[in-house]
């Protein structure tokens, strides 16, 4: 074999480049493996995850689970962890809520309120998050104070400490409760299966909805009454100093929840428009030649299709919320990112914290692009 | 049959036409389409003028006319509305951050030789276009020399890069380094080598599945570990790398996807006429590939731009953090909260809007497959 084929043959030249390319690759590890345990020894600090068993000394007030100073550090990881699942399930549900509805009325043939909503959309699109984050934060820090709270009908209060909301109280027999609205969904779908093979045998049709509803709903009120009413709603009241009862949803969290939520809100609404926008208008005019009421064509002609082109950049858009929720650090919501800074800066162990950070975004998203891709498989079957 | 004759009528001239139903033209027809076509829309009609009605005359009562736009420190702002005061004095740190004020004009070049710059790439149809280009691709080292020294110019430290022009200086780095890397990395996924392929797809996933934040606490404390000791690297340098390198993984992505929508034959009639790769890509892929992407990728260097803000969270000082600075300064505390905010925002809207603008309109002129 002559040498001018390593160069001259595509495939060896390919086969060279490549393993130039890991000698490289090698080489810069090496280096970097070199030079980090060098430093580290230099700065008397061991490496490995032993530090997450140590005592955490700091406080952490947003929590979920039990939690005080004398848990460990992998313990404040966790509670940081449910705190960034806690905001992103609010943001994500507001969000959505935000952005089918403006995506909807800025298609609407009012003038004035697609209008508005443009405004809102390209506004809050084109203004960076960490703006409107701390901004929202600030407007939270400038409510009254606690005894000047502003209430709405004395049962949630805003004050610059958060916002104080009724809580509900769980006594004896509340779990019941919980069963029969289990059961009650668990139901309506046998029901809905047995209603769809029945429509596709003989078609008749059933209301599946509105038997649906009526168990769903109804059930678990019959249950909470016959039960006395075990589930109550502590509603906060006014001390002579301070609020008490109640739950209290902190600043931070506010501010958080609703600057991600009118951001992400703003993109969705436009995937949202683009979806709809997708649908060909022969498909709406061939339903209603077919006989469809307006309604029926939305939910059984436009909505299916749209939802094929909305889903998969919806779930990166949650996604994106999600990651986007570390930015809480700027405003001490104390989430992963927050609760790792702190400790980063007591326990020096900055490798490990940032790889900690990584594994856990890292696996968030490859768990969402899994979705993704069985969603698109899925939907590519119905495809014809 | 004389009866069917009832049914024709029969007549010379055209009759003129009649004006349309007073009710369907004009404002009054406009009105009715638009706003009160039904009792939906007559609802949110109202629900919108309503809105509107309680929204925008407080706000320009607070943000003009009941003002105050002069005065030294925030207690001079007495008036219900906005306090404005403060732009006469420290609009320049707003602007500059902590760049020396005799060099402002450093700035102010840099700032006004991009526009023939920009101008360059993004028009046709300019005198000169030769001579222009050439300007456009060296445009980066002068600005570069401009703002941090050298030639003869009195050199600045990085760190006394703040404000705006921080943001700019940041957001500009990282558009004109971020297409390129991106490019490799898109064709890099779709290489037959598969090294190469994998260590693409390696980075890209990485860099898109965590928050830029936490790249950026790797540039300021893990990339330190990673150098020997008596390399330091300026810390707005390591920021603009990560920003950079976060920015061209998603444009990987975007630029991608036009790279799938190249049909096979493109490739294949390259190949037939003799091109090797690079020609093929740069001739042939490239040019439909970036043009069905522009959208992509302008949008991602709208969040690259915003993304520019959150250099404030490790402690550089840009339009974020003068604003906030001059927020908890003792002589404004309390009184600048929302205008400095506001004019923030109102900065990065401009240029992020016209972005997406110019994108929209750009993806329409280049529209010429389709029809």
């Amino acid at each position: 074999m002559r040498v001018s084929r390593l160069w001259t043959d595509a495939r060896a030249r390919g086969l060279v480049f490549q393993v130039l390319l890991l000698l490289g690759l090698a080489f810069v590890i090496a280096v970097i493996v070199v030079n980090t345990t060098e430093n580290l020894q230099r700065a008397g600090l061991a490496s490995g995850y032993g530090f997450l068993f140590d005592t955490a000394a700091f406080d952490i007030n947003q929590r979920l689970i039990e939690y005080d100073s004398t848990s460990s550090y992998g313990r404040a990881f966790v509670v940081g962890g449910l705190n960034t699942i806690l905001v992103a399930v609010l943001g994500i549900i507001a969000a959505t809520g935000i952005g089918f509805i403006a995506g909807v009325l800025r298609l609407s043939n009012n003038y004035l309120i697609s209008r508005i909503v443009a405004v809102y959309v390209e506004f809050t699109r084109n203004v960076p998050l960490l703006l409107q984050i701390i901004f929202w934060w600030i407007i939270m820090l400038t409510l009254p104070r606690v005894r000047d709270s502003i209430s709405i009908g004395e049962t949630v209060f805003l004050n610059n400490r958060g916002i104080r909301i009724p809580s509900p109280v769980f006594e004896n027999g509340s779990s019941i409760i919980f069963l029969a609205i289990a059961a009650g969904l668990i139901g309506t779908i046998i029901v809905a299966r047995w209603a769809r093979a029945r429509q596709d045998a003989t078609g008749q049709r059933f209301p599946v909805g509105w038997v649906g509803l009526t168990v769903v709903v109804g059930l678990p009120l019959a249950v909470y009454f016959l039960l006395g009413r075990p589930i109550g709603l502590e509603a906060p009241v006014r001390g002579t100093f301070n609020l008490k009862g109640g739950g209290n949803v902190t600043p931070e969290l506010t501010a958080l929840w609703l600057a991600l939520s009118t951001y992400t809100g703003a993109f969705i609404s436009e995937i949202v428009r683009a979806g709809i926008l997708s649908v060909s208008k022969g498909q709406t005019e061939a339903a209603g030649a077919l006989g469809f009421r307006p309604g029926l064509t939305m939910r059984l002609i436009t909505l299916p299709q749209a939802l094929r082109v909305i889903i998969p950049p919806l779930t990166s858009q949650y996604l994106n919320l999600t990651k986007n929720s570390s930015l809480a650090v700027a405003i001490g919501y104390q989430d992963l990112v927050s609760i790792g800074d702190t400790i980063l800066n007591q326990s020096g162990q900055a490798l490990e914290v940032i790889s900690i950070y990584m594994i856990v975004y890292l696996s968030l998203s490859l768990i969402t692009s899994a979705f993704m891709n069985w969603y698109n498989a899925r939907i590519a079957l119905v495809e014809r | 049959m004389s009866d069917e004759r009832a049914f024709y009528r029969s007549q010379a001239e055209m009759l003129p036409p009649r004006p349309a139903p007073a009710a369907t033209v004009g404002v009054v027809g406009w009105m009715r389409a638009n706003l009160f076509s039904s009792y939906l829309n007559i609802a949110l009609t109202l629900m919108s003028a309503g809105l509107l009605w309680v929204a925008v005359p407080p706000f320009l009562d607070w943000a003009l006319f009941g003002a105050d736009f002069s005065g030294a420190t925030g207690a001079d702002c007495t008036g219900d509305g906005a306090c404005w005061a403060w732009l006469d004095q420290r609009i320049e740190q707003f602007l500059y951050g902590f760049y020396p004020a005799e060099s402002y004009w450093r700035v102010n070049l840099a700032v006004i030789l991009l526009v023939p710059a920009l101008a360059y790439l993004l028009f046709d149809n300019l005198p000169y276009a030769r001579y222009g280009r050439f300007f456009s691709v060296a445009y980066p080292v002068i600005a570069a020399v401009l703002l941090v020294g050298g030639f003869g110019l009195e050199s600045v430290t990085t760190d006394k890069f703040g404000g705006f022009m921080l943001n700019l200086v940041a957001g500009l780095a990282g558009i004109v380094l971020s297409l390129p890397i991106g490019i490799l990395l898109a064709l890099g996924r779709r290489s037959r080598l598969p090294v190469v392929r994998i260590l693409c797809v390696v980075f890209i996933e990485i860099f898109r599945g965590v928050p830029l934040i936490t790249l950026l606490f790797v540039a300021i404390v893990i990339l330190q570990l990673f150098l020997p000791p008596e390399v330091s690297l300026d810390q707005l340098i390591r920021v603009m790398i990560m920003i950079t390198l976060f920015a061209s993984a998603y444009m990987a992505e975007v630029i991608r996807g036009g790279l799938q929508a190249i049909s096979q034959g493109q490739y294949e009639a390259s190949q037939a006429m003799g091109l090797g790769y690079w020609q093929m890509m740069r001739l042939v892929v490239l040019p439909q590939a970036l043009k069905i992407s522009i959208p992509g990728i302008v949008n991602t260097f709208i969040g690259l731009f915003k993304d520019t803000t959150l250099v404030i969270i490790i402690g550089l000082f840009d339009i974020l953090g003068q604003a906030r600075l001059l927020q908890t300064n003792p002589e404004w505390i309390g009184e600048v909260d929302h205008e400095t905010f506001l004019l923030a925002a109102v900065f990065f809207f401009v240029i992020c809007f016209s972005m997406s603008r110019y994108s929209i309109n750009l993806e329409k002129s280049l529209d010429t497959g389709r029809q």
